[in-house]
């Protein structure tokens, strides 16, 4: 077991080099001058000089890459160009409100996507089932952010029942800590700030739930379906085990295991899903960050965010191996 | 199951036939077909089914609601944009937009997906290891962010979307096809093919890969409707098409400014996309029934 671990830590290392050099190398590759694209058009003579000199413009390409993972290590992004700030310091700003978001969208996602996808499996055919697995498939093709618009247009606009976007309304306090803003609001037992926080989080964690939500849904059904098959199930009925016992105790634990590994690589598809709902619902997040980046130009700060948001995806996949063979203990010997 | 005992031979009828049987009995697989083929000819014909020019500004028809208003008129069945511009004609030249952005991204990916996937379980080892390994890099970048973050050095445009999700979608090719020719080759008729001294190339384009196709045009299928998809999003983003290229996620982005006075220049161009990757979806899950028979109950 430790030593699958140890091995599945090391082939890490080239995953993450490579993508910091993929990182890296955007930048270079695009046609123009990297300082000015850096910069901007109408930067001074005096600005680009500075900034070939401080990112070793002018040295040989394997030099620079090799300054760069120096900055890397020391934890160094460099300075965004728009506000000057340091860009480690506005992700670690602005990191929490994505995970509250992208957590609370994953948990609703596992929630309704497991369920139905056993009560789905227990009643293949049934009208519940065709439902279910045609809404499922809806959901993988839905346009998230048009749907958050959609939700937008019914709850905020029409029926007036959820807030438009923002993480918290003007007029309620909150201390912040973890600048989760639930969390926060839990510790410091701030009732009226968690309830408007959870107004708030509502909407863009439930349309950020859509995609994941249904492969969920999809992968549980086929999982069960093929565990429901199997001899020891039937034993397991034979025995007059309950029909809860028989799903739940034999049926679930099995299924399982496949189901978990889909969760975890959905939380990639909530990272990167988090650039379209943030910037819908101007959600303070990594993902309307880049966003922003992206339309202002800024490279420094689409080059910081998308080697964060990269290694926080790998080390989640990490974990989510590392979970999946002490679940199921016929991985380690391969 | 009787109907299948009525058949004379079974055996005698090529798999291909039978697949397609396969396929025809699969109501959702049908469903899927019929919605396709519905978004192809409207691309296809978009000129001759348009009721007006997509890009024809008409300052006295800005923002018309959609026929069964009460204000609605037959001239806009689904109502105008701000500009005035006609949405129904603008949502069929989009499925053009939309089809061949899917189609070119998905090609590349095809292309480059089975090229290096077949290298690297044809030779296997070092060659193996290095391909896969950046796959392996690729794959983990979370699901839209490489592409975004492509186009957002690039530029934006619809030829750097196509190019950004291309390269986004060659790792699910080269591992499908690297997992077959692996289990390919260790069978006989490619030992014969050897031994009777064909070049790798053509063991490899002639003999392996048709065997390994039905994996491969699921997989396409399926790429179709996600490509749809997140060429309409980078459109969103204002990273894919460019005004006043009409493209569906581009007119959602521009939808949002009138959310409160036109909910319908918004609602439209979503439901176009929705039901065209639903369709895609469809269409590849019942040609994933059909093509694979270890799936088939």
């Amino acid at each position: 077991m430790l030593s699958y671990a140890i091995r599945r830590i090391l082939i890490l290392i080239p995953t993450l080099l490579g993508v910091s050099i993929i990182v890296f190398l955007m930048l270079h590759l695009t046609p123009g001058d990297p300082a000015e694209l850096l910069l901007g058009e109408r930067a001074t003579d005096e600005a680009l000089h500075q900034i070939r000199e401080h990112l070793g413009l002018n040295e040989p390409l394997y030099v620079q890459y090799g300054m760069f993972l120096k900055r890397l290590m020391k934890g160094d992004l460099g300075e965004t160009i728009w506000t000057r700030q340091k860009v480690w310091v506005e992700v670690k700003q602005r990191f929490p409100a994505t995970i509250e978001l992208a957590v609370t969208a994953l948990f609703i996602a596992c929630l309704f996507g497991v369920t139905l996808g056993i009560i789905s499996a227990t009643r293949q055919y049934s009208i519940f089932d065709y439902v279910s697995m045609l809404g499922a498939l809806t959901g993988v093709s839905m346009p998230i952010f048009w749907l958050g618009l959609v939700f937008m247009l019914i709850f905020s606009v029409n029926l007036g029942w959820l807030p438009l976007s923002a993480r918290l309304s003007v007029d309620v306090d909150l201390q912040v800590i973890t600048n989760i803003y639930t969390l926060d609001a839990l510790l410091t037992r701030n009732w009226v700030a968690l309830k408007d926080a959870l107004w708030h989080l509502i909407m863009p964690a439930v349309t950020l739930s859509t995609i994941p939500m249904a492969i969920i849904a999809r992968m549980t059904r086929s999982a069960m379906l093929e565990v429901l098959r199997q001899d020891y199930i039937k034993t397991a009925k034979a025995k007059g085990l309950s029909q809860f016992k028989v799903v739940f105790k034999h049926g679930l634990r099995n299924a399982l295991i496949p189901v978990v590994t889909t969760i975890g690589l959905q939380f990639g598809v909530t990272l990167g899903g988090a650039i379209l709902t943030e910037s819908i619902f101007a959600w303070p997040g990594v993902g309307k960050w880049m966003y922003d980046a992206v339309t202002q130009r800024d490279y420094m700060v689409i080059q910081g965010g998308t080697l964060f948001i990269a290694a926080l995806f790998i080390l989640i996949n990490l974990c989510v191996d590392i979970l999946y063979a002490i679940i199921n203990p016929r991985i380690s010997v391969r | 199951m009787p109907d299948k005992l009525k058949r004379k031979n079974p055996q005698d009828r090529h798999p291909f036939l039978d697949q397609m049987s396969q396929l025809w009995r699969n109501k959702t697989a049908v469903v899927g077909l019929i919605l396709v083929s519905f978004f192809f000819t409207a691309a296809i014909f978009a000129p001759l089914i348009s009721p007006h020019n997509p890009n024809e500004t008409s300052l006295y028809d800005q923002l018309k609601p959609p026929v069964w208003h009460d204000a609605g008129t037959k001239k806009n069945i689904l109502g105008t944009d701000d500009l005035g511009r006609d949405i129904l004609s603008r949502l069929i030249y989009g499925a053009r937009v939309s089809l061949l952005v899917s189609m070119v991204s998905v090609g590349l990916a095809f292309v480059l997906g089975t090229f290096f996937g077949s290298l690297a379980g044809y030779y296997k080892g070092k060659l193996d290891s290095f391909i896969m390994r950046i796959m392996d890099i690729i794959l983990a970048f979370p699901y839209l962010l490489l592409a975004i973050v492509v186009v957002a050095y690039l530029g934006p445009s619809l030829e750097n979307a196509m190019m950004a999700i291309g390269i986004t979608y060659v790792p699910r090719f080269a591992r499908i096809v690297r997992g077959s020719v692996l289990e390919e080759c260790g069978k006989d008729y490619v030992t014969a093919a050897r031994s009777i001294g064909a070049r790798d190339l053509r063991i490899i384009f002639l003999a392996i890969l048709p065997n390994c196709l039905g994996p491969l045009i699921v997989q396409t299928t399926l790429s179709f409707a996600s490509a749809i998809l997140d060429a309409a999003a980078l459109s969103f983003l204002g990273l894919g098409a460019q005004p006043p290229t009409p493209e569906w996620g581009a007119m959602i982005a521009r939808s949002r400014s009138l959310i409160l006075r036109a909910s319908w220049v918004m609602t439209f161009p979503g439901i176009a996309i929705l039901f065209a990757v639903l369709g895609f979806n469809l269409f590849g899950d019942g040609l994933r029934d059909a093509l694979d028979p270890r799936l088939r109950d």
